[in-house]
């Protein structure tokens, strides 16, 4: 029995090794970029509009104005789109066609994301660019690419939500003469809540984190974008474009660009992780 | 006007399935456009030769070679700790505060963006354990990365394992770690199987951490320290600096194809685990 004491003592050990990988990065991005942001002051690195790192300006308000605009634009179409498709595949569709429609949407979040960026690139942006005006690289442009890339994130955390209501909910609602529409956005969507919540939320974290397809369909001036047709550049996109070049200042405010987004990816997922374990309880409770 | 419910109901299943036809419209474009402009310039010459004139011409071997080293080393490394994580969160720990904090871990490393990795893999194995732009600083970020799939794919498949096989295993006079290696991951294998080759899967498309790691070299990679340009990267650079369409076009098709397959295989495992547990 000695060794199975061990036994449990280094796997726990092992099992502490994702834990201790998040430390590292945050305190390794921490490391490299707190330093710049005591020099040029947080209030300043965060809201000032001017980012010439030769001058030794760094403001990346723009980059967190674009990087809101364009998480925004790309739930507008990763909701409706992926809620759309669960609701579909655990309600309304066929097992047949559940079939089909399943492997399809996974396989959507198999596809790189460069390769995503290209079809934007020489379908969407050009499309925009003719029938919309303005530089076809905006906005608009990312937003749509990366609704697309987060539906699948959407669509299967919010199918589990979906299949983890009790079917007698849905019983109770059908014999009381309801629709199945009805019963699903009555009953079903309201009792998935919480669960629709946090599929809507980490896809959101997805959207904010994408970086290499945005790189290349969303033009990356450093204006605050005013109209969807404008172009933008994201906190992600700053880090990767200037990386391979940036040493000393330049370099630690490409970290402390690191530090606002990996701050608002940890706000992300404490909500959706806190909106789930919610639901977790209740199941639990019932 | 109040529309009959009976319409309303129409009308929005309807929507839903225009939205999911347009979902796998868009999925049919994506690989039949890249495939249809690629497949013809992917001849046996671009899959064997090297790069030539920075990727105008030549062939793509030491990018394929490059992203078969990240990759497979980055899954060689995450998934025996995936698997031991999850063993230890199903079979040897009981829900609780130990659990709770080790999934708080999983659940938050999943959520971090790939550049995050990229700028951590840089400071990190790059300059920190000075390991430099090589194939293995870029396994050793992407391993962390695509662990936490592997964490919560192996405890899906584990738990599904009936509970009764544990019983008779014990039953026998097994110790508990005989019970886990001989009983529980032997029927979990499949389903374990299906996590590990997504996450080659998520290695072969990611672009970001790769390239702020593994470096962009061009040339053909003799050993794990040298730099490599993966397949996903080498795209980016040619499509974007406009170096060769066609080329551009055949890399990309190549990454399709090794998506594709790896998803089949995916799908396959996958079946057969649940025909093998769960019924």
């Amino acid at each position: 029995m000695k060794s199975e004491k061990i036994i449990r003592g280094l796997l726990i050990g092992v099992a502490l090794t994702a834990l201790s990988g998040l430390g590292l990065i945050a305190a390794f991005v921490f490391k490299e970029g707190i330093p710049l942001m005591a020099k040029v002051g947080l209030g300043k690195f965060i809201f000032s509009s001017d980012w010439y790192p030769a001058e030794h300006e760094f403001g990346i308000f723009p980059m967190i104005v674009g990087s809101l605009e364009v998480t925004a634009g790309a739930m507008l179409v990763g909701v409706m789109f992926g809620l759309g498709c669960a609701v579909l595949l655990t309600q309304f569709c066929p097992p047949r066609l559940v079939s089909v429609l399943k492997p399809s949407i996974e396989l959507l979040a198999g596809i790189p994301s460069v390769v995503y960026g290209f079809i934007g690139v020489v379908i969407l942006v050009p499309l925009i660019r003719e029938h919309l005006g303005g530089p076809g690289l905006s906005v608009l442009a990312a937003s749509i690419v990366l609704g697309i890339m987060v539906l699948p994130t959407i669509t299967s955390i919010s199918v589990d939500a979906l299949q983890a209501v009790p079917r007698s909910y849905v019983e109770g609602s059908v014999a009381l003469g309801a629709t199945g529409w009805q019963t699903t956005h009555m009953v079903v969507l309201k009792a998935a809540r919480s669960g629709i919540v946090a599929a809507v939320i980490l896809g959101m974290g997805r959207a904010v984190g994408e970086t290499m397809a945005v790189i290349m369909v969303a033009g990356n001036t450093l204006e605050i974008p005013i109209s969807p047709l404008d172009p933008v550049r994201t906190l992600t996109s700053n880090i990767a474009l200037e990386m391979g070049y940036a040493s000393g200042d330049h370099r630690q405010a490409l970290f402390a660009t690191g530090i606002v987004l990996f701050v608002i990816i940890m706000v992300l997922n404490t909500i959706a992780l806190t909106a789930s374990r919610r639901r977790a309880g209740r199941a639990r409770a019932r | 006007m109040r529309l009959l419910p009976r319409t309303t109901q129409r009308l929005a299943v309807g929507f839903m399935w225009i939205l999911a036809a347009v979902t796998v419209g868009v999925l049919v474009f994506i690989i039949g456009y890249i495939l249809f402009h690629g497949l013809p310039h992917v001849t046996w010459a671009f899959l064997t030769e090297s790069p030539r004139s920075m990727g105008r011409e030549g062939g793509v071997l030491p990018m394929i070679v490059g992203t078969l080293l990240v990759a497979g080393l980055a899954v060689l490394i995450a998934a025996p700790v995936g698997v031991a994580t999850a063993i230890c969160l199903t079979e040897y720990t009981r829900e609780g505060r130990l659990t709770a904090i080790i999934r708080f871990g999983a659940d938050c490393l999943a959520g971090i963006p790939s550049i995050i990795f990229g700028l951590f893999g840089f400071v990190f194995f790059v300059m920190t354990l000075g390991l430099g732009f090589s194939i293995l600083s870029g396994a050793l970020t992407l391993a962390l990365m695509v662990l936490p799939t592997i964490i919560r794919t192996s405890e899906e498949a584990i738990r599904a394992v009936p509970p009764a096989y544990r019983d008779v295993s014990f039953g026998l006079g097994s110790t508990r770690w005989q019970m886990v290696t001989r009983v529980v991951l032997r029927s979990a294998l499949p389903g374990i199987c299906t996590g590990v080759v997504l996450s080659v899967g998520r290695s072969i498309s990611e672009t970001a951490a790769v390239m702020l790691t593994a470096g962009s070299a061009l040339t053909f990679p003799r050993s794990v320290f040298e730099s490599s340009r993966t397949l996903a990267l080498h795209f980016y650079i040619l499509s974007r600096e406009g170096i060769s369409m066609p080329n551009a076009y055949a890399t990309a098709s190549v990454l399709i194809l090794a998506i594709l397959g790896i998803n089949l295989a995916a799908y396959w495992l996958m079946r057969r685990f649940v025909a093998k547990v769960v019924v």
